[in-house]
């Protein structure tokens, strides 16, 4: 358990934002059929203000295909003909939707730079039409904003958590190729614009109004004479209309007041020096967060500096190639296809539970015990929380409590939700109110006759439908349930640590695991936010599993000498979020030495390769990694650039083995560990235990850092080509051994090129 | 279409005269009435009261329902009073204005709070404590000062302080005092807001308006009968309750100030309070902060008419609700009203003086479109049908808290008797009585006239 409690810890670190902040894009980009008939948008007259509706048929969000493009494009130009009409309001009929991004399947349908250019010069000239619109256009903003609404001469929107501006582009690889680049330097600063851009983040109703994103706010009203979503809806039309007749009377000004620190920014970007250096400073960061394996950032600095230095017909020009070429990368094929893979794995394809989960207990109240109650009783869940002891309990429901309250101090909770939710855990030492428990998720020490005793424990508290979860990283779902009276409704749910941050929720099904049972762990991991995969069991299921191999092989290439700092730079170089060797201190040495122990016994010679020595001789030093102080470096409270440990030496020599010379180049240290991962993972869709190879980039990328901009294991292998792999794994396997040995499907798809895990 | 509904009204007040029930009284359950209530006049806050304390204008109430029902101190057994933002030197500020105004010090006083309606909490202390047969005699009343609300040093400013308190060497006091930073004098000052939303009252009534789509002009319209009855109603001097009081250093102030009557034009002038620029909510269509404080002599019956009172009206059956704070934070009058209909028998038909506080002219209205509403019946209030609107003519005759103001906690007593000399001026039976309060909090109360 311990093991994946820390490979979580790669969430914390900064190059990794690019991954927590995919959550986002699944609500920001959406697909949708193809329509033929003009029902995307109609319009009314109210006085002199057109109000336009956008209500894409047979879709829960409206996104912007070509038809709603060209009708859009027919609206307006009926409205700019129209003599009567003075001003225009847009707004989505869809509750809590605008128009949500770009239609990623029409970019996926291109096969050229040159199809999506065009894509995106239409658009671009749509959009600067209706920025240079002489009737002003109101566009109401409910739940996201995107370039559209930037084109509009005024923006309002509502005020509450769920309304987010960003431009989320970045994050799949590609930039806002609709004038975006062009329009929101000048709208929100270039400086504001580039973090905007560059980062993806959402940005809050609130923080929008600030930055002159949205002019202004409304906030979304309760029960009156209908539902309130509907008469929210009407009130922002009401509220938006006399906007728009403002504007047109010209009583109201699009402009707004800026603050002194904006006005200096704005003033000092007039300076071409200090321009220069603002462009300087950003690339070098982000060179510095990218390591240069994420081409899009760049270019959007590229095209922002294009459009500010040569003026905005060379922008408009340069963004729309720049996307076209971007929407043809490789990085922009893997993130969207983890795009995919994300919205796949929100789904329960289990279909309904029976019965609901209202009530959790969760039986230890350590790092992960207490982390899952804290994504449960922000959700809703009445939790109990055990432990065996008072102060265990203590700490973990302190963990609970600081987690809510750190969401107060960034303002994402209030103090009073904070307590209410707060009031949705119950800390306990014994089995009261199990009886009432929907399920019950273990998190005791990954300790196989502690977790037998458990079980036996709990099965006599709970009632008949009550599933038993066991959150375990390594140990085999089967052999907890062999001493259960009911192993049809025993599951692994393997949480990742630190559980509020990682995403990832991996959950284990035996033989005997009932589909109902398998349903409600589902719906309980989406319902705490999780993106799941479900695999078969065995040993290390597939997170752990796949990591071990690679783990085995970090160890042989610090025995063959390589200094850890190399090792890091070389594994975050290739996409890695940490290092390799930090990994490990990041793990807990003890931990990986748990856990290579196990899945050596199971895979025996294929698991070989590093000296588990090494791992026991640390353990029996105390260099345990973060968490002790020491392990391969040396960490201090409040030093940030961490030393190695130099205690390390003498083991690190005493175990010394030569390096072989032809397979010891820094590509090939980097692809000994990658393709080692790759094959384990491979191996597993070959055995079954992964059901798609969705599932197993998803689980990749998001439990245990495979890099993003690679798009998982078996995206991998398809951009970067089976064969390639398989050579590279023979070489290997001719220095060192079975280790390896490239396994059957990943040979198949070598020896048939037409073969790909994603068709 | 207007005539044929004036008809129809003018045929309802007739039907009015034959009542669901005679009364209200119950067999096994002592009648407690009123013998009468007064209060000072209710000022604007920062006028003739600014220099006073909360006690000050408490007593000054006491001491005008003493005068005016010469009720001898030592028969009353207990006094309540409510208050919402507290004098922290005067907590209990039932006990020192009622030392201060004479009362027995052996009477025992506290205070509650409710929010607004907290005075109607006092009553209802006061119903249960004679209903059990604790008491016989109880004064209940309310009070606030707005001119003057305590606004405190920071948390960080108090900490210091009190360490500095505890600190005992030279050398520790130093060390406390090197902790102190500029930004610990910057004041934390008592808003009307939610504490659960943080969402000021304005807000909210704002909000609440748009929900109901309340327009601006029915809002200032409201506000505008409510100022012009108010004003007629002190112009004809129906406002009784109302006792002089000469405050010290200052001229005897003998009525209510805020009553300004204005036109629709220049009421439309005002820009919103609250949601800027586009909200409803303005000054002018909003009750405004309230200085004053009401108190009423409450008795068993039978010690009353032994003590040769004549009563002025019963109180009967009431109810406290609470919804949500955030959405329906001022629909308290729409879920209390028909509940307490329905628990003491009645219908809307036999209620011939409604009296409702008015913390904004949105929030009555929304309460009217809400109440009027069988969409809100069934959804939110788990209703079949709507309970009604009531009906204009008999509602607030002789203005609101909109313009004869609304002292927070002492407004409920003048709810009380407002609707008791209603209902004897204008020979009704039944008065209801409704306000919302913060906290999504609502109360309702039936009052009886006392016959004649």
């Amino acid at each position: 358990m311990v093991a994946c409690r820390a490979i979580g810890i790669l969430g914390r670190f900064s190059a990794f934002r690019i991954l927590r902040s995919r959550g986002y894009i699944c609500r920001n980009f959406t697909e949708s059929s193809a329509l033929l008939t003009r029902t995307h948008i109609n319009y009314g007259v109210k006085g002199d203000v057109a109000v336009i509706r956008i209500n894409s048929p047979n879709s829960k969000v409206n996104t912007l295909n070509k038809e709603l493009h060209s009708e859009f494009i027919e609206v307006m130009n009926e409205i700019w003909a129209s003599d009567q009409i003075r001003s225009a309001v847009l707004i989505s009929s869809k509750p809590g939707c605008f128009i949500a991004g770009a239609d990623i399947n029409m970019l996926a349908a291109c096969k050229t730079p040159q199809e999506v250019t065009q894509i995106s010069q239409e658009a671009q000239r749509t959009f600067e039409k209706l920025e240079k619109s002489t009737k002003p256009v109101v566009a109401i903003l409910q739940s996201h904003g995107d370039t559209l609404a930037v084109s509009c001469q005024y923006r309002i929107a509502t005020k509450d958590r769920k309304t987010v501006l960003g431009t989320p582009e970045v994050l799949l690889g590609i930039l806002p190729g609709a004038g975006g680049t062009q329009r929101l330097p000048k709208m929100v600063g270039v400086p504001a614009a580039f973090d905007m851009m560059l980062t993806g983040r959402n940005i809050r109703a609130d923080r929008a109004k600030k930055m002159g994103l949205v002019d202004q706010l409304v906030e979304p009203l309760g029960p009156g004479l209908k539902p309130p979503e509907e008469r929210t809806i009407e009130y922002l039309e009401e509220v938006a209309i006399t906007f728009a007749k403002g504007l047109a009377d010209k009583k109201i000004s699009p402009k707004r007041d800026k603050g002194l620190v904006e006005k200096l920014t704005a003033y000092a970007m007039t300076i071409p020096f200090v321009r220069q250096q603002v462009y300087k400073k950003v690339e070098e960061k982000v060179r510095k967060q990218t390591k240069g394996l994420y081409p899009a950032p760049l270019k959007i600095i590229d095209v922002v500096k294009t459009g500010i230095e040569q003026g905005s017909d060379a922008g408009y020009l340069s963004e729309s190639q720049k996307f076209g070429e971007l929407a043809m990368t490789k990085e922009s094929k893997a993130l969207m296809g983890l795009y995919h893979g994300q919205v796949l794995c929100k789904k329960n394809k289990f279909g309904a539970p029976q019965k609901d989960v209202k009530h959790l207990a969760i039986l230890g109240a350590g790092l992960m015990g207490a982390g899952i109650a804290q994504v449960s009783v922000d959700k809703g869940l009445k939790t109990l929380l055990k432990d065996a002891t008072l102060t265990g309990l203590g700490r973990g429901q302190q963990q609970v409590f600081k987690g809510l309250n750190d969401k107060v101090k960034k303002k994402a909770l209030t103090s009073f939700e904070r307590d209410s939710i707060f009031s949705n855990l119950t800390g306990q030492l014994d089995y009261q109110g199990f009886e009432k428990a929907d399920m019950v998720i273990e998190a005791v020490f990954e300790d196989l006759s502690l977790k037998h005793r458990v079980l036996k424990e709990v099965e006599a508290v709970i009632p008949d439908h009550c599933v038993f979860a066991s959150n375990t990283s390594a140990l085999p779902i089967s052999e907890i349930a062999a001493v259960s009276k009911r192993p049809e409704k025993v599951i692994g749910m393997h949480y990742f640590s630190p559980v509020d941050k990682m995403q990832l929720l991996e959950i284990i099904t035996t033989e005997k695991t009932s589909k109902d049972t398998s349903a409600s762990a589902v719906a309980v991991g989406l319902k705490q936010g999780k993106v799941i995969i479900v695999v078969k069991d065995g040993p290390g299921f597939y997170t752990t599993r796949c990591l071990a191999p690679m783990m085995s092989e970090v160890i042989r290439i610090l025995q063959e000498g390589v200094d850890p700092k190399k090792l890091d730079s070389l594994t975050t170089s290739f996409g890695f979020p940490v290092g390799a060797a930090t990994l490990v201190d990041e793990v807990g040495v003890d931990v990986a030495k748990h856990v290579a122990e196990d899945l050596g016994k199971a895979f025996g010679e294929r698991f070989g390769g590093g000296n588990p020595e090494l791992l026991t001789q640390m353990v029996s030093k105390g260099f345990l990694g973060r968490k002790s102080g020491k392990g391969f470096y040396i960490y201090q409270e409040g030093v940030k650039n961490k030393n190695l440990n130099s205690d390390m030496d003498s083991i690190l020599a005493s175990l010394k083995i030569p390096p072989k010379s032809e397979v010891s180049s820094d590509e090939d240290i980097q692809f000994r560990l990658v393709t080692s991962f790759v094959n384990e993972a491979v191996m597993c869709l070959q055995e079954g235990i992964l059901a798609t190879p969705a599932e197993g980039d998803i689980g990749a990328v998001f439990g245990l850092g495979f890099p993003p901009c690679l798009g998982g294991p078996f995206c991998f292998v398809d951009l970067y080509g089976a064969q390639k792999l398989v050579d590279r794994l023979k070489k290997y396997e001719a220095a060192y051994g079975k280790q390896f040995t490239p396994c059957q499907l990943l040979a198949d798809h070598a020896n048939s090129p037409n073969k790909k895990f994603y068709q | 279409m207007t005539l044929v509904s004036g008809w129809l009204l003018y045929g309802w007040s007739i039907a009015v005269q034959t009542k669901t029930k005679k009364t209200l009284a119950k067999p096994n359950i002592r009648n407690i009435v009123v013998v009468d209530g007064v209060r000072t006049p209710f000022l604007l806050s920062g006028t003739s009261y600014k220099d006073l304390m909360p006690h000050d204008v408490a007593r000054a109430a006491l001491t005008g329902l003493l005068h005016r029902t010469s009720v001898p101190k030592e028969v009353v057994d207990y006094i309540i009073f409510g208050t919402v933002i507290q004098e922290v030197k005067t907590s209990n500020v039932a006990r020192e204005a009622a030392l201060g105004a004479g009362f027995s010090d052996k009477t025992p006083a506290h205070t509650v709070t409710m929010a607004c309606i907290s005075a109607n909490q006092a009553m209802t202390t006061g119903v249960g404590l004679i209903a059990s047969g604790q008491c016989d005699v109880v004064v209940a009343g309310g009070v606030e000062l707005m001119s003057d609300i305590p606004i405190r040093h920071s948390r960080k400013m108090r900490k210091l302080m009190l360490d500095l308190n505890k600190a005992k060497s030279v050398g520790q006091r130093l060390s406390v005092i090197s902790k102190f930073r500029l930004n610990f004098l910057a004041p934390e000052l008592p808003a009307v807001a939610e504490f659960s939303t943080s969402e000021t009252m304005g807000h909210s009534a704002d909000r609440l308006a748009a929900a109901f789509a309340v327009s601006r002009l029915e809002q200032d319209e409201y506000a505008l009968r409510s100022h012009s009855l108010a004003k007629k109603a002190q112009d004809e001097g129906l406002l009784s309750d109302v006792v002089p009081f000469k405050v010290p250093g200052k001229d005897t102030v003998t009525k209510d100030n805020g009553i300004r009557p204005s036109s629709l034009e220049q009421m439309a002038k005002l820009k919103p309070a609250f949601i800027r620029p586009y909200g409803t909510v303005t000054a002018a269509n909003s009750s405004f902060l309230t200085d004053g404080a009401s108190a009423m002599l409450i008795m068993a019956e039978e010690k009353a008419l032994a003590m040769g009172y004549k009563p002025k009206a019963y109180l009967r059956d009431f109810m406290y609700v609470s919804q949500d704070p955030k959405d329906q934070l001022l629909l308290g009058p729409t879920y209390a009203t028909p509940k307490v209909l329905e628990k003491a028998g009645l219908t809307m038909n036999d209620i011939d003086a409604f009296e409702f506080h008015e913390a904004f002219s949105g929030q009555i209205l929304a309460n009217f479109k809400a109440m009027d509403s069988d969409w809100f019946a069934q959804n939110y209030m788990g209703r079949k049908t709507k309970i009604g609107l009531p009906p204009l003519e008999k509602f607030n005759n002789w203005g609101g808290s909109l313009s004869l103001g609304h002292p927070f906690g002492a407004t409920g007593c003048r709810l009380v008797m407002a609707a008791a000399n209603r209902l004897r001026k204008e020979g009704g039976q039944y008065g209801l009585v409704a306000a919302c309060a913060a906290g999504g909090q609502g109360h309702a109360m039936i009052v009886e006239a006392y016959p004649k």
